[in-house]
């Protein structure tokens, strides 16, 4: 057992090492620039015409149920599932509060909740405290690294990225379930985007169809959300002072 | 010409006119030192500020008004607690500079409107939740007030207000929702418009009207 998982251990503890050795060399700079614009840009067209065809008139059609409680209920069984690899990353990155407070909304969850279906743990406090891979690394010292639009997933950065693939083969859950209790698992959480999407409708088609430029109003809400989300400290030119700089230039 | 009656005399330490002219040119040099005027009013101001705009913002979104008169509502909370030719002529960067001062006055008209109909819609998303201010405190040259929106079935998440006084009244100047800066937002997208109208500010404005 222990020597079937090493082969996956070695794969990924290179570019692990990688990653964190140029983080050493280089401390995290904050850039805006975009090295892989005319790529991204490419996927981005891609995204928006799936999301125009496909996800959008899924959503707006299961808009009422989305809503509702059936809505709440899918929601809250993915969040529960993705739990045990929030968890993982939160002891990974040396926050044991944040472990403990997850674990017991996990087993409150999982148990009372009857597996995730409710959420008495949140009406009792205990919310989300989410994690991921890419921000494990973050907390390690590596980069952001470039901007990137990834297939159907939307908006990452490199480092995020790269963290999506180690969350999807550490998953402790993934190692746990068999089919067909994965595939109920990967169906709750495509499920979830759909609800999510028909739930934030608005906000989505603002930014994805209606922006004058909403590759470059995206990344921009990536960014600075996903910064705000690890806690990085601002960049200095984030603080605008339209008073001593009326016309920002 | 008649000689000034008057005689010049030398202030004493224990004169209150010469620690009115201390204090009067301490201030003085404050604005020297920094380029700006000290802040006239404090951070329980700018908090109080935005506790009064917070509390016109939870009236609307638990009123049950269709979207239209909630639309109207925001409109008229951003038009009394915003600084909206700031905002405008900041979010249209540069080009403002070369702006006509009519152009300018048509553009912000224009903007005021889109603006509180596009942040009137997301918080409109807020229905059935809360608002509420948490803190605040001085951030550069100006007060960051804190508050936390709660939402149903939802992690709550993070809103600020940017408050200044700069431009003679006590406003808001930016807010930034989970870490998203709508200034920069702004800048971005009128940015993009602008460019797209190869930099005609009155095709911009007539846009921004049917937007």
């Amino acid at each position: 057992m222990f020597f079937s998982l090493s082969p996956v251990a070695a794969r990924l503890s290179l570019p692990i090492l990688g990653l964190c050795l140029l983080a050493a060399c280089a401390a995290p700079p904050v850039s805006d620039a975009d090295p892989y614009e005319d790529a991204n840009r490419r996927v981005h067209a891609f995204n928006q015409s799936l999301d125009r065809n496909l996800i959008r008139p899924v959503a707006r059609g299961s808009a009422g149920v989305a809503r509702g409680p059936v809505g709440q209920g899918v929601r809250n069984v993915a969040g529960n599932l993705f739990m045990p690899s929030v968890i993982l990353n939160k002891v990974l990155q040396g926050k044991a509060e944040d472990a403990v407070h997850n674990t017991w909304r996990f087993a409150l969850n999982t148990t009372i909740g009857l597996g995730g279906l409710f959420d008495p743990a949140g009406a009792m406090g205990l919310t989300e405290r989410d994690a991921d891979f890419g921000g494990t690394l973050h907390t390690w010292g590596a980069g952001e690294g470039g901007f990137v639009v990834l297939p159907v997933l939307g908006p990452s950065t490199e480092r995020d990225a790269f963290g999506k693939v180690v969350d999807t083969v550490l998953d402790p859950l993934g190692h746990v379930l068999k089919s067909p209790e994965s595939h109920w698992a990967r169906g709750f959480k495509a499920a979830s985007k759909v609800v999510d999407r028909a739930r934030f409708g608005d906000t989505v088609d603002s930014i994805l169809h209606e922006s004058a430029d909403s590759y470059a109003q995206m990344r921009l809400l990536y960014l600075q959300n996903r910064r705000f989300e690890l806690g990085q400290e601002v960049a200095d030119d984030a603080f605008i002072d339209p008073y001593a700089d009326p016309y920002g230039d | 010409m008649t000689r000034s009656s008057t005689r010049m005399q030398t202030l004493t330490a224990t004169d209150p006119r010469r620690r009115a002219l201390l204090a009067g040119g301490a201030v003085y040099a404050g604005m020297l030192l920094t380029g700006t005027p000290v802040m006239a009013f404090t951070v329980d101001q700018a908090r109080a500020l935005i506790d009064r705009a917070v509390g016109e913002v939870n009236g609307t979104i638990n009123s049950g008004k269709p979207e239209a008169a909630m639309l109207k509502d925001f409109e008229g909370i951003f038009t009394r607690y915003a600084d909206v030719p700031t905002i405008a002529r900041s979010a249209l960067g540069p080009a403002a500079r070369s702006a006509s001062a009519s152009q300018l006055a048509t553009f912000t008209e224009a903007f005021r409107v889109y603006i509180a109909r596009k942040y009137g819609r997301r918080f409109r998303e807020f229905i059935g939740g809360q608002i509420e201010v948490t803190g605040a405190q001085p951030l550069k040259s100006y007060y960051e007030v804190v508050s936390v929106a709660k939402l149903r079935g939802q992690s709550p998440f993070d809103l600020r207000w940017h408050v200044s006084d700069r431009s003679g009244r006590q406003l808001f100047f930016n807010i930034i929702i989970e870490g998203v800066n709508m200034l920069a937002a702004e800048r971005t997208e009128i940015g993009s418009m602008l460019d797209r109208r190869r930099g005609d500010i009155n095709a911009l404005t007539a846009d921004l009207r049917s937007i």
